[in-house]
């Protein structure tokens, strides 16, 4: 079982990507999850969206989980909430900011001795697709980390998940995407 | 038909509400009369969206409330076509007067519920609440755990209630953002198929034939009030399930899917078992199997047809078990528990009564831990061990505070 915990702002699409990774791996065979916490929320409250892949049929509807990867696609999140709640010895953080690994795991003591990568992904979302929607140069970056699929596979994938929207805002998250993959440290 | 199909993967990643778009669109409802509301409006918004797509022939009506909503598809429903809605929670309950119109006049409306807390104080999430605000008003319940489930329910739903020596309205319920808004891989039908399976839609006493005129929504009083009532109750006790067993065996022959009036998980030779509702009975099935490989014989009890209560298929599922933990995901407000009292009324006349205890759980969507539910096996095993229940009857998993138990 993989076991995955995006934290965004309610309208940054994390609910989206982990949507769309699900529909990815769906189409290799694995069985999938994707879920998220609502309540009331309104655009712009930090919340947490998860997914789970694994070989058999994910019969577990906890919402407890203890992540293999963390996902942040919001800065500011490491600070306001603890993105490292319920993590196990080896998880894996992936993280949105404009510093690099070590400026950011000095700015948040709770990082220190976890694997942490980094990538810009709104900076990336802003000059590439125009609007700061970090979640599918997110998942680039996961591709370059955990080597789940090559690159050229899941981008293919996701060009026909994302097919209902305009051809250039298709070509933008493809660059994005490649971007983020290409960038994350 | 003038309507576009839909071609569809084998598998989908689809949420639950969607899944239950795709069936009502699948089914080819005419009439959608709805009014929206937390968790379950993607349901109705699904349908609208393929009608003006073109992938639908039907019409969808927007009403000024739910109690509006239901009133609309008994109207459509009399006049004599496939009728469906969806709601949650506060609508449910504003529904509740119109529930009963809908099955006293006998009309095979499917109405998804996707069961969510009520209010005070207010609250979006997944509890069975509405669900149990539902259980004597004549309806079939039929209960999803997943999002599979919600899809290949509808199907069924819609072949049951309008199968005219049965006519009665059907509710398919699934759990609140736990099954609504979680994606999981559903297994599809193409459209043909589907809609093979529920089949054209064939009028019974319908208002527009006007060569045929009937009269809908009458008054009785003490004169045949009653046997109305008996009649109803009487088909709900006899004729509902065979037709749910025929339903499920055309529909395992279609799909390889199959589906059981009362699921049994690991039950062939289990001493302890968890009996529950919605997404709880997956997760128990994975915790049943943990529990096994530590020595102790766990098992799963599902209820698939809350309405009808399945009194008979609950004796036999759990002949030979020695301790029950009933999981009621609804606050009882002074009773032990819906799922509690109906076991214990379906076990009492029985030779081998096992230990019985009620756990309350879930409220407003409070999460229900693999944890909690190890916990909640080991306890069983040791009122077997005790040969009695350890415990007080009635207690409270996953709420704060002090410990809470009665009874």
């Amino acid at each position: 079982m993989l076991e995955i915990r995006w934290h965004g702002r309610a309208g940054q699409g994390a609910v989206t990507g982990a949507k769309g990774l699900a529909d990815v791996v769906s189409t290799t065979g694995k069985q999938v999850q994707a879920f998220a916490f609502y309540g009331s929320a309104k655009r712009g409250a930090a919340m947490t969206a998860y997914n789970r892949v694994d070989e058999t049929p994910i019969m577990n509807h906890e919402k407890y989980m203890e992540p293999d990867y963390v996902f942040v696609i919001d800065p500011a999140l490491v600070y306001t909430t603890d993105v490292t709640i319920n993590a196990k010895e080896n998880t894996v953080f992936i993280i949105t900011t404009h510093m690099n690994t070590a400026e950011l795991v000095a700015s948040q003591p709770r990082l220190e001795g976890k694997e942490v990568y980094t990538v810009d992904c709104i900076k990336i979302a802003q000059e590439t697709i125009g609007r700061p929607i970090p979640n599918t140069p997110m998942l680039g970056a996961f591709m370059k980390i955990s080597k789940m699929y090559d690159i050229e596979f899941f981008k293919e994938s996701m060009h026909r998940i994302l097919g209902k929207l305009p051809p250039k805002i298709v070509d933008a998250n493809m660059l994005a995407i490649q971007r983020a993959y290409d960038e994350v440290k | 038909m003038a309507f576009d199909k839909m071609e569809l993967g084998d598998i989908e990643v689809w949420d639950g509400n969607f899944a239950a778009a795709q069936a009502l669109r699948q089914s080819q409802v005419d009439v959608v009369a709805a009014y929206p509301i937390t968790p379950s409006t993607p349901i109705v918004e699904g349908y609208a969206k393929f009608l003006a797509d073109g992938y639908v022939e039907g019409e969808f009506v927007m009403v000024e409330s739910e109690h509006a909503a239901m009133s609309g598809c008994i109207g459509a429903s009399a006049a004599g076509g496939r009728v469906a809605t969806a709601t949650s929670s506060q609508g449910f309950a504003l529904m509740v007067e119109t529930l009963y119109q809908a099955s006293g006049m006998r009309l095979p409306i499917v109405l998804n519920v996707v069961n969510r807390a009520l209010a005070a104080p207010l609250n979006v999430n997944g509890d069975h609440s509405d669900m149990y605000l539902g259980r004597d008003s004549g309806w079939i319940q039929f209960d999803a755990y997943s999002p599979q489930e919600a899809y290949d329910l509808n199907f069924i739903a819609f072949r049951v209630s309008e199968d005219h020596d049965v006519r009665l309205p059907a509710m398919v319920h699934q759990d609140g953002f736990m099954t609504s808004h979680t994606a999981q891989g559903v297994k599809t039908m193409s459209d043909d198929t589907a809609y093979g399976f529920v089949g054209d839609f064939k009028p019974m006493n319908d208002m527009l034939d006007f060569e045929h005129p009937v009269t809908h929504g009458v008054q009785t009083e003490e004169d045949w009030h009653f046997e109305h009532k008996a009649r109803q109750h009487n088909d709900l006790m006899t004729k509902v399930f065979p037709k749910v067993q025929a339903a499920f065996d055309d529909f395992e022959k279609l799909t390889g899917r199959k589906y059981n009036i009362v699921e049994s998980y690991d039950m062939d030779d289990a001493d302890v078992t968890v009996l529950c509702m919605g997404t709880s009975v997956e997760t128990a099935r994975e915790v049943a199997k943990e529990m096994r490989a530590k020595g102790i014989k766990a098992g799963v009890i599902g209820i698939r047809v809350f309405r009808p209560f399945p009194f008979e298929q609950l004796k036999a599922a759990l002949k030979g078990v020695k301790a029950i933990a009933t999981l009621d995901r609804s606050s009882p407000n002074g009773t032990p528990g819906a799922l509690f009292n109906e076991i214990a009324g379906a076990l009492y006349n029985t030779d081998d009564r096992a230990l019985l205890s009620g756990y309350i759980y879930g409220l407003g969507g409070r999460d229900l831990t693999k944890a909690q539910l190890v916990d909640l096996y080991t306890e069983l095993q040791a009122n077997v061990d005790a040969g009695k229940v350890t415990t007080q009857l009635q207690q409270f998993i996953g709420v704060r505070g002090p410990k809470l138990a009665f009874l």
